[in-house]
């Protein structure tokens, strides 16, 4: 269907356009680089901002109570009420802290997180970079957030912090495998790893119906990686282990804190987004095979809110998570991974391998 | 077992006792007869008292005294064991601690609160208050202006 | 500095003596407690407990307080289970004096024990569950339990803390809707109550991390002096209600909840299974509570004859004893609590060597204990 909101690269297109006739080459691609920067800061910040007050309300429902509804209508601003409080807190200064690294780990952590934020497919055509190797490009672009973990820990001259960013970093790094072999699966399915293609060719079907058996194991490993990944849900004993130690961001404050906090919604935001696009269809509708009035019905609701509703969805999961299940001890956690989903990964693999050969699939 | 029959078993270890029967079978011996009586009762068949409930430290004025509640957990049967003439100026009892571990943490409260020094046992220091802490609350003549406010009862 | 941290790095994984201090206030004491625990990389050596932190001098202040007077205090221990601390006082004081209560007054006490009970062991639950990262069973918990407690405070003016009881009975009788609401309430606690068990018992990551953690064979239960549900775990029959009955426990059936694996899921599965047995007894006595008076008389200032009283009660937490030495005054001589607690804190180290550090937490909560009620 044609009209702008169904597809946005007309649209942009015609932007380019104006631009390049009204100024050289050059300062036209400097103003849009700058554009689509601002636009994207302001995404980041205001989803990051109402997934804050989504899980605030969603942990409310589950627990049967009613959650922020004192901030503007149904406790919407409670969370800009709450960035601004911790904007105004002070910065503490460490003493004996590494200055340039500990000041360095939030934004090593945030820009991660927003590396991979731009090449979330929002609709067709809508989408910041889309490189041909965009599945591979998230993974390593993510791998990158560790780094800052890592180094908020050991820069906060504290043996507590040390030891719980050592562990999230052991979690991470091993959790990883398991999402790059569920990513491996589905990239031996679909043939390509540039994200637009991969919904493209999911016009006739998502792929998790179209992969069947190895696509479903994919995503519940998947799943349970992602949220490891993130440190969320029942995996965040790194973080949440106020027994013993405070995590690695104990030491932060104010702006330095909100980056981390930003950053841990951002990077749930971008997960279940990439299930979305590489299970779901990013923001393909619904498509059965060749049933043409079915197609027509479900192409009615533009593709951008089919993307919103697709990962709000599997957000929600993901909160269901975390107000569910009790926490899993650290070395219970790493067993889980090394143990139990390792294999089945790799055996997964093998199996979509088989089935893409013999053409099992629809 | 009844009353008479603990009676009769506390007779036959031949300790010098003062066996009376108030709510449960009361047997009273001086102090250093204690742990003697007390092992007994512990590996005896009959009695077997393996369960230690409850130990007492008293401020009878003129002296110090410790009451065990004992029970059997397979006889059901109950029994008072008492002390009373500990002397007040040295006040030292074997401690229960090998035949009972529960013991440790009661003697170390009355310890705290009393002032009774355990013989052998395993772990004698304070419970409740401050290593610095000076004199025992619980002894009838404590005195302190700024943490007790008599009352006109 | 970078050969420090390397060091501390180095030595927190591999195995140098680390000594950790879980300080007065902490947010799985549950109360004020200081652990100073000594870890070999992960694997904790020793637990030592440091308390005395709440220490009030209860029994120094009953010695110069009437017995009315005392009860008040009582609630103040182990206050999760105040009725039952009350009525063991009661019961001391009315042996003594050789009073025989009527069957109307026993069998409120005991119902309102048991519904104390069950409050008591929502709480547990909550907590526990708290502390092992779910969050959730903390409100559906305290939901039921603000049931209970509105039921608490129409008759007795109190939700945590009652003095309901009085030596010789109890100080007003039952509001005329406590019949109905508890008969409402039993229905309502036993069908959320199947959810809870499904909700957490059931799940397998609940399992791994309370299944063989902080093993407590029956020897060193009994050895250690612990009872209520942490000696039930471990196959001591320790429960009061059934070795020397009180109030009206002679007159219903129920089970005495016992598991043999000593483990902290036999414990937590104990206290479950007594929240059942609690809605069993009170359902047999809250149709038929006999009429009658809800106080004996009494002399106005209460003086127990001289000699030495023991009462046993069984609070959620395990065996309380009241000793109560009197030489014939108003004021007792001397009055000593053995609280549960205190003896089930002795196992702590016990049954935490050589389990992981992240456990402890798991022990604790599996083995309730209310700090008050240990300092006194």
């Amino acid at each position: 269907m044609q009209g702008v909101l169904y597809d946005f690269t007309g649209l942009i297109q015609s932007i380019d356009a104006v631009f390049r006739a009204s100024m050289s080459d050059l300062w036209a691609t400097v103003l849009e680089y700058a554009i689509i920067g601002i636009i994207y800061l302001v995404i980041y910040a205001l989803i990051g901002l109402f997934l804050v007050y989504a899980e605030r309300k969603v942990c409310a429902f589950i627990q049967v109570r009613l959650g922020p509804n004192r901030v503007g209508p149904k406790g919407f601003f409670q969370t800009i009420a709450d960035f601004i409080k911790l904007l105004l807190k002070e910065n503490i200064k460490i003493k004996n802290a590494d200055g340039v690294l500990f000041n360095l780990a939030p934004f090593i952590v945030i820009v991660a997180s927003f590396l991979t934020f731009g090449t979330v497919p929002f609709a067709k055509g809508l989408q910041g970079i889309d490189l041909n190797i965009g599945v591979f490009f998230i993974m390593a672009v993510s791998s990158m957030g560790v780094v800052g973990i890592l180094l908020g820990g050991w820069s906060s001259n504290s043996k507590y912090s040390l030891i719980g960013a050592m562990r999230s970093g052991a979690q991470i790094v091993s959790y990883e495998l398991s999402v790059g072999l569920s990513l491996v699966t589905m990239v031996i399915l679909t043939g390509t790893m540039q994200l637009s293609q991969i919904i493209e060719l999911q016009s006739d079907g998502w792929f998790i119906f179209k992969g069947h058996i190895p696509a479903l194991i994919s995503l519940i490993i998947m799943m349970i990686a992602g949220t490891a990944e993130i440190n969320r849900g029942p995996f965040d004993l790194a973080e949440a282990e106020s027994e013993l130690t405070a995590g690695y961001h104990t030491e932060y404050s104010g702006i330095k804190f909100a980056f981390f906090y930003l950053s841990e919604y951002m990077n749930m935001f971008v997960v279940s987004a990439l299930v979305a696009t590489v299970f779901f269809g990013g923001w393909m509708p619904l498509h059965i095979g060749s049933w043409q009035a079915f197609n027509h019905i479900m192409d009615f609701i533009p593709p951008i809110i089919w993307f919103i509703l697709k990962s709000f969805a599997l957000m929600y999961v993901i909160m269901l998570f975390k107000w569910t299940f009790p926490r899993l001890r650290i070395d219970q956690l790493l067993k889980l991974e090394w143990q139990y989903l390792l294999p089945i990964s790799l055996f997964n693999v093998l199996l979509m391998a088989f089935v893409v050969y013999m053409k099992w699939y629809f | 077992m009844t009353n008479q029959q603990l009676e009769e078993v506390v007779k036959r270890l031949g300790v010098e006792a003062v066996i009376s029967e108030a709510q449960f079978l009361t047997v009273e011996v001086p102090f250093d007869k204690l742990f003697d009586l007390a092992r007994n009762l512990k590996e005896n068949e009959q009695t077997q008292m393996d369960y230690l409930i409850l130990i007492t430290g008293v401020d009878y004025v003129s002296s110090f005294g410790c009451t065990y509640l004992l029970t059997s957990t397979t006889h059901n049967h109950y029994m008072v064991l008492k002390t009373r003439n500990i002397d007040k100026a040295n006040p030292r009892v074997d401690s229960v601690t090998s035949l009972w571990q529960t013991a440790e943490y009661h003697e170390r409260e009355i310890y705290d609160l009393m002032g009774i020094t355990f013989n052998n046992h395993p772990d004698m220091r304070r419970m409740f208050l401050d290593e610095s802490w000076v004199g025992h609350p619980l002894r009838k003549d404590y005195v302190d202006e700024s943490n007790i406010i008599e009352r006109k009862y | 500095m970078a050969e420090e941290f390397v060091h501390l790095a180095v030595a927190g994984t591999e195995g140098q003596d680390l000594e950790i201090n879980m300080g007065p206030q902490h947010p799985s004491t549950h109360g004020v407690m200081r652990f100073v625990v000594k870890l070999k990389g992960e694997v904790v050596e020793s637990v030592q407990p440091h308390c005395g932190y709440i220490h009030r001098g209860i029994e120094k202040m009953c010695e110069s307080l009437s017995y009315p007077q005392i009860i008040h205090l009582t609630d103040r221990m182990d206050y999760l289970s105040a009725h039952i601390n009350n009525e063991a006082v009661c019961l001391a004081v009315e042996k003594a004096l050789n009073i025989e209560v009527s069957d109307r007054i026993k069998y409120i006490r005991t119902i309102i024990a048991e519904l104390n009970r069950i409050a008591s062991h929502l709480l547990w639950w909550s907590s526990m569950c708290m502390d092992m990262g779910a969050v959730t069973p903390y409100f559906y918990a305290f939901r039921d339990r603000e049931k209970i407690l509105d039921i608490f405070e129409e008759t007795t003016g109190g939700r945590l803390l009652y003095s309901y009881n009085c030596p010789g009975g109890l100080m007003n009788d039952i509001h005329p809707n406590f019949q109905k609401r508890v008969k409402e309430f039993i229905p309502y606690f036993r069908k959320s109550f199947k959810e809870y068990d499904e909700l957490v018992t059931g799940n397998v990551i609940f399992q791994n991390r309370t299944m063989g953690i902080g093993l407590l064979t029956r020897e060193q239960a009994i050895a250690y002096g612990v009872t209520g549900p942490a000696g039930r775990g471990s196959g001591f029959a320790c429960d009061v209600r059934k070795r020397a009955p009180y109030s009206a426990y002679d007159k219903v059936q129920f089970n005495e909840i016992l598991y043999n694996e000593g483990d902290s899921f036999a414990r937590y599965k104990v206290r479950m299974d007594e929240m059942l047995e609690s809605l069993k007894i009170i359902e047999q006595l809250i149709d038929n509570i006999p009429e009658g008076s809800y106080v004996e008389k009494m002399k106005a200032v209460i003086k127990l004859p001289e000699g030495e009283y023991f009462q046993q009660v069984e609070t959620a937490r395990g065996e309380l004893v009241v000793h109560i030495i009197s030489d014939g005054n108003k004021t007792p001589y001397r009055v000593k609590f053995r609280s549960p607690c205190l003896s089930t804190l002795s196992v702590m180290d016990l049954i935490s060597r050589n389990q992981k550090i992240a456990d402890l937490i798991a022990i604790g909560g599996s083995l309730d204990l209310v700090i008050p009620d240990i300092d006194r």
